[in-house]
């Protein structure tokens, strides 16, 4: 739906093959980042979501294809003119020991500071302007490691945003944390993403949060190709889910907000004791499952 | 759904940019802000605690170089010093001063910084507080090189240097070839340098097993790590060495302290993690070579000095200036006080720090051991 009527994103990739040493995870990507949108990427693990998450923000160079940033290859920019176009929050990142929340935060302004211009009035404004739109100010001068796991994410996230780029890229936001805090991240995604006009490109595991919050859905499938691209109510079906993940499930409305909702399919685990189901093993299982319909 | 989000009314935070003022205080970041007014005015942050802690070092450091200036078997007054040094007297006191202790206190305080600097390069690239040349073979890679120079060559101070540097680089190249592609990260990286460290150890041994007496003699006194009768060539030799390398490290500290978020992390805010981590690895090997070379393995300065400096100053980065000093003390102090707590005896300042630095490795081997199993 997205992406068609309009002109060329701001981030697309062209003909992807993205590989780590000698292991080839993903081939022939091609990805539009609808410019607006909160785009999240999905698949089953090691499909290659973080991967093509790194491609796109220039972390890890492509075997084959390339980037296209603002029209040019994103290889050709400096990487501190990528870090002002795009922000990326990494799955792990390591809080330097001791450090307080408002210096980490401040570390975002780096790609935008020098060696005689270490803490400008655009800097200050920045940052207070990202810790407050996290909730974290008044945790300015705590230190770090004091923080719980979901108080630890905003700060990072904050620490993204004072990087004022209107690109955000965020691998796993919500992994380690409970399910209030994932809630509560993506919430906040949403909100950057409705208020601010930024485009959120996010990798998450639950189809649901993903569907809830995307308004433009990346599936990849197992071996690293693209199943489906599009809106949630568009690309989401049984058949797919199915496909992509070997799963079989319904899909519903979200009765909160009407989005696709995968319930997966009842598995026949209180049928009658049936010697062929045990001898099958686990794959054969799996496609009898299939044809079990919940009640 | 949280109760943060409603932060928005949250006083914390002054209004930013008082513009009108040199000297300002953020508030919502740690430290004060000097600043020139104007839009494009330069503006630069300093750390108030670090800034007291690096001069408190510095004023230690000159202490202890009038000590050791002006004590000794030959007593001098700090005026006599003075006149010494700027040339006003030609008598026995330009002599000890300048041409005894002058330089052998320098080549201390030289040898003592670059060590430091090294090590805190090393334990920030590595991410390990245990990550440093002394522990993971480079400076007895360093001391391979130098003693095939001495013994093989009976070379000069600078092909001695050079010694050093390839045996320090060739340690660093095979102790990454036994990482199997993992980096330099970690406490597998302080396993494996330890056992780097123990062979060459043996090639050490070795090489002296091959030697004559008297270049065995010459050798073994060389290993123990001595600033004992270090001339105006060494001196010369690492402050050149400090004067090259001090710099690129010191520009290159606030990339440093974005690589230690990660490199991805860093990557993603604009820094060339590649080049950086290869161009401070190069420094800090070439560091504690040349350091090495001079002065032969002087243990633990590497180690101690950087991590005192971080906790002293407290600053979340890799503190270089306080470290380098830091270094220049402690190396320059215990050379004094194995000069004059022992004498008449003659004891090399490696055993002092040796002695010292293996309390503080115990130490920091079960508190970093505890951290590691967690």
């Amino acid at each position: 739906m997205t992406g068609t009527n309009l002109p060329t994103p701001r981030l697309r990739a062209e003909d992807l093959t993205l590989c780590y040493d000698q292991r080839t995870v993903a081939t022939h990507l091609g990805v539009d980042i609808p410019d607006h949108s909160f785009t999240v990427i999905i698949g089953p693990n090691a499909c290659g979501k973080s991967t093509l998450l790194k491609a796109l923000a220039r972390m890890l160079r492509p075997r084959h294809g390339r980037v296209l940033l603002d029209g040019a290859a994103i290889a050709s920019y400096r990487s501190r003119e990528v870090a002002r176009r795009i922000g990326l929050l990494p799955q792990t990142s390591t809080a330097p020991g001791g450090i307080t929340v408002g210096d980490l935060v401040a570390r975002g302004r780096y790609p935008h500071q020098g060696m005689l211009r270490q803490w400008s009035a655009e800097d200050e404004a920045a940052v207070v302007e990202a810790m407050r739109q996290t909730g974290v100010l008044e945790l300015a001068d705590r230190p770090v490691d004091d923080l719980s796991g979901g108080q630890r994410q905003r700060v990072w996230l904050s620490m993204v945003l004072a990087q004022q780029t209107s690109l955000l890229l965020l691998d796993e936001p919500t992994t380690f944390l409970d399910i209030a805090h994932q809630v509560d991240v993506l919430d906040l995604c949403a909100e950057l993403h409705a208020r601010k006009g930024h485009t959120v490109v996010a990798v998450l595991h639950d189809l649901n949060q993903a569907c809830r919050y995307a308004t433009h859905l990346i599936v990849m499938r197992p071996g690293g190709t693209i199943a489906a691209q599009g809106a949630p109510a568009d690309v989401m079906t049984a058949e797919l889910v199915e496909d992509v993940f070997g799963l079989p499930c319904r899909i519903i409305d979200d009765p909160e907000t009407g989005t696709p909702l995968m319930v997966p399919a009842a598995p026949r685990r209180f049928a009658p004791e049936d010697p062929e189901d045990t001898a099958d093993g686990a794959p054969a299982a799996a496609t009898d499952a299939v044809m079990a319909e919940p009640r | 759904m949280s109760p943060v989000r409603q932060a928005g009314s949250a006083p914390a935070a002054k209004p930013p940019a008082a513009t009108g003022r040199f000297v300002y205080r953020p508030g919502v970041i740690t430290g004060t802000v000097l600043r020139i007014p104007g839009a494009r005015g330069a503006s630069v942050r300093v750390q108030g605690r670090a800034l007291a802690v690096t001069a408190a070092i510095l004023l230690a450091l000159l202490a202890v170089m009038v000590v050791s200036l002006t004590t000794g078997d030959y007593e001098l007054t700090v005026a006599e010093v003075l006149r010494a040094l700027t040339g006003g007297d030609s008598g026995g006191a330009d002599f000890v001063v300048n041409t005894l202790r002058l330089p052998r206190l320098l080549t201390a305080v030289a040898v003592g910084a670059a060590l430091a600097v090294s090590g805190a390069l090393l334990t920030s690239l590595t991410g390990n507080a245990l990550g440093s040349p002394d522990i993971i073979g480079f400076t007895n890679g360093s001391a391979v090189g130098a003693l095939t120079v001495i013994i093989v060559v009976h070379g000069s101070m600078a092909q001695i240097a050079f010694g050093a540097l390839i045996g320090g680089l060739a340690t660093a190249a095979a102790v990454h070839l036994l990482m199997l592609g993992r980096g330099l990260h970690g406490f597998r990286l302080v396993v494996i340098g330890i056992g780097v460290s123990a062979l060459l150890l043996a090639v050490n041994s070795y090489l002296i097993t091959r030697a004559t007496f008297q270049e065995a003699l010459e050798a073994q006194a060389w290993l123990i790590g001595s600033l004992g009768n270090r001339g105006w060539t060494h001196a010369n030799a690492i402050l050149i060495a400090a004067a090259v390398l001090l710099p690129p490290a010191f520009l290159l500290s606030r990339r440093l302290s974005m690589v230690e978020m990660g490199d991805l992390t860093a990557t993603a805010l604009g820094v060339n993690v590649t080049r950086t981590r290869a161009v401070l690895l190069l420094v800090s090997v070439a560091l504690a070579a040349f350091a090495t070379a001079v002065t032969g393995p002087i243990w633990f300065i590497a180690l101690a000095a950087p991590q005192l400096a971080r906790r002293l100053t407290r600053t979340a980065g890799p503190a270089l200036l306080p470290a380098a000093l830091m270094g220049a003390l402690l190396l320059a102090a215990s050379d004094v006080a194995a000069q004059r707590l022992f004498a008449p005896a003659l004891l090399p300042v490696g055993t002092a720090t040796g002695t010292i630095g293996g309390l503080y490795l115990i130490w920091l081997l079960i508190t970093e051991s505890r951290k590691s199993r967690a």
